[in-house]
């Protein structure tokens, strides 16, 4: 007997190893989030191997060089028709490219990078040792106040990692809005989430708040997102996919052959119910919408400022995007139910945020639950469940996002002994002393009150029209009383800047570096030319407002 | 066994996780909680794969482990500095911006 016939008697001829396919992966169509992931690489790299005294300008020039060519990406993946005719599903499934997502994706670039010159400031503190010094921490491990602090303070340290931090979490928000199956949108959160939580750390001035809001952050949005993931395994157990369009079907009921293996899950409502509520529990965590707002006062006021400005911003964008592509791709089907629970939702939100800020003193948390009561209003978009209402919402975040970043960036200007002077009083009789400072601030506020020629006002017009058309009339009437009750806090703040007598021992106006003021330009400037001018950029969130499935 | 007996455990367990959140007040307690929800929601990914026969479920498990020790690297990083500044871990503590 041969050998090979005595090996047949306990082998068999296997099958040839079937070839595995290599995923497909759109480098082209992925760009823009590549290059910012890959410049916050980089950064790190800078991090390791530059010298100390030349990190700087190193760390500003790859992440403007990165935010730049992202948003050129951006642009011309829009000029190329993905937004329109040619949206399509990228990286298997994984990552949507569509009207939304590049609106949305261009937003958030520019915020991050308006953002980013805010990080860079270094002329608002007074040098330390010779050193020009920034808003954030000599070394974030030093103790506050001890011996290891003041020596990195006089060796003229800084936190350089800010920037590739920054690209982080921008890259993760461009992800975000994107995301296309669950998974992906649980990993995009983590990539964001993580680097604004250690952000928040790392206040120069006031390092102790500046770690509870952090310690807060960190907390809850890790309570928040273990909810999301648990939504994420229910909705995967309902369904039997993670991947949006495939979980729409099923719920839309549109499965033709239902897998036997599925037949127990895709029956049970229970399993979509509760799934779906969890995870857009988890949005609304970051969208910061009542009742899951607890953490924002807290955390935007002990966040070093800059840094508040920028995650005010960008955070609400790439959140909403999120919740948007989740309620208008994946739940359509479900509609009836999500929309009575979001009516509640936004109600609770804007009044909420409307009349808590009221009673504040302190101007970061007067922003912050102002930004709630905004959360309020675009939920009201969200709930048209149009075509008008997604274009609304993308149009009032665009208007939104440069308003919030432009007033935090004016925030960090106005200073005293102890850093920034952000109690309220000591804003009295601004407009006397600094009356341009004051005059943008002032901008900014009517902006956020929704007056005419400014980009707030064609925003809320935008989004109530859609959400009054989407028959929730009974909410832009509470929208429209909110919004006045929230005018009456923002015209208190201008009153106090322009018609109170300046303290003598008040706080002065710090002259900032050219990068502030083309951040605090570009914010007025975006602010007046969408109010004035808005169509434009109204018809360009309508192109963009066809979601891909 | 029957795989759904495994999801009421994961349920049971990510009560017990959210419970100790709310209850406790030491902030790597707090944390530890959170990271027992994190592993309920495996269970969960993993007892859903076996009822439908595809992979799906398990291969999401490891990304969640991957991203529960990338948020353990971050936390504790946040909370050990709150520790050393405050000598205390406790999130009671931590009140100097409540009203």
């Amino acid at each position: 007997m041969s050998t090979a016939a005595v090996h047949s008697l306990w082998t068999t001829a296997a099958d040839p190893i079937a070839k595995i396919e290599a995923p497909k992966i759109e480098y082209g169509q992925l760009a823009p989030t590549l290059i910012v992931a890959g410049a916050a690489l980089i950064g790190v790299l800078v991090e390791a191997f530059v010298p100390r005294k030349s990190r700087y300008y190193a760390q500003v020039f790859v992440s403007v060089v990165a935010l730049c060519a992202a948003f050129a990406a951006v642009v011309g993946l829009a000029a190329g028709g993905y937004g329109t005719t040619r949206a399509h599903v990228a990286a298997m499934g994984a990552v949507a490219v569509d009207g939304p997502a590049l609106f949305l994706q261009g937003t958030i670039l520019l915020a991050g990078l308006v953002g980013l010159f805010t990080f860079a400031e270094r002329r608002l503190d007074p040098a330390a040792h010779g050193n020009r010094v920034d808003s954030f921490a000599a070394q974030a491990s030093a103790v506050p106040g001890s011996d290891t602090e003041k020596a990195a303070v006089r060796a003229g340290f800084t936190t350089t990692e800010v920037f590739p931090l920054l690209l982080f979490a921008v890259a993760g928000m461009l992800v975000f809005t994107s995301a296309n199956d669950l998974l992906t949108l649980f990993v995009a959160l983590e990539v964001f989430s993580l680097p604004l939580y250690l952000l928040c750390a790392l206040a120069r001035r006031r390092r102790l708040m500046s770690q509870e809001a952090a310690v807060k952050y960190f907390l809850l949005g890790a309570f928040a997102s273990a909810f999301t993931l648990f939504g994420i395994a229910l909705l995967y157990g309902y369904a039997g996919s993670v991947s949006y369009g495939t979980i729409a079907q099923v719920v839309e009921g549109k499965v033709s052959t239902v897998d036997p293996a599925l037949a127990n899950t895709t029956g049970n409502d229970v399993l979509l119910l509760i799934g779906a509520a969890m995870v857009v529990m988890g949005l609304l965590f970051k969208v910061g919408a009542v009742p899951f707002h607890m953490w924002t006062p807290d955390v935007y006021q002990g966040a070093p400022t800059p840094v508040t400005g920028f995650m005010a911003a960008a955070t609400k964008v790439a959140a909403f995007g999120a919740l948007l592509r989740l309620l208008y791709v994946v739940l359509p089907g479900l509609r009836w139910d999500w929309r009575p629970v979001m009516w509640g939702v936004a109600i609770l939100t804007m009044v909420v945020g409307a009349i808590v800020a009221i009673t504040q003193t302190d101007i970061k948390r007067l922003l912050a639950y102002s930004s709630i009561a905004h959360a309020g209003f675009i939920l009201a978009g969200v709930i048209a469940t149009s075509k008008d209402g997604v274009s609304s919402v993308l149009f009032y975040l665009a208007a939104y996002s440069f308003v919030t970043v432009g007033a935090f960036a004016v925030v960090t200007l106005v200073r005293d002994a102890g850093g920034e002077a952000t109690h309220l009083s000591r804003w009295a009789g601004l407009g006397r002393r600094s009356p341009l400072v004051a005059a943008v601030f002032a901008v900014f506020l009517l902006a956020f009150a929704g007056i005419p020629l400014t980009s707030g006002f064609a925003g809320k017009f935008a989004v109530f029209k859609a959400a009054a058309e989407g028959g929730a009339a009974p909410l832009v009437v509470v929208g429209v009383l909110a919004s006045a009750v929230a005018a009456f806090f923002y015209i208190r703040v201008i009153v106090l800047m322009f018609f109170n007598e300046p303290r003598p021992e008040g706080p002065t106006v710090a002259v900032p570096s050219p990068l502030t003021v083309t951040a605090i330009g570009i914010g007025v400037v975006v602010t007046i030319a969408l109010g004035v001018a808005p169509q434009y950029f109204l018809d360009l969130a309508d192109q963009a407002a066809v979601f891909v499935r | 066994m029957n795989p759904v007996n495994y999801l009421y455990l994961a349920a049971v367990l990510f009560t017990i996780g959210a419970t100790g959140v709310l209850v406790r007040r030491n902030a790597i307690v707090l944390f530890m909680c959170i990271e027992l929800m994190l592993n309920a929601c495996n269970l969960a990914f993993v007892a859903f794969s076996r009822m439908h026969g595809n992979l799906d479920g398990q291969i999401i498990a490891f990304f969640t482990m991957v991203v529960a020790a990338a948020e353990v690297v971050v936390g504790l990083a946040i909370i050990v500095s709150l520790f050393r500044t405050r000598h205390s871990a406790s999130v009671d503590d931590a009140s100097l911006m409540k009203l």
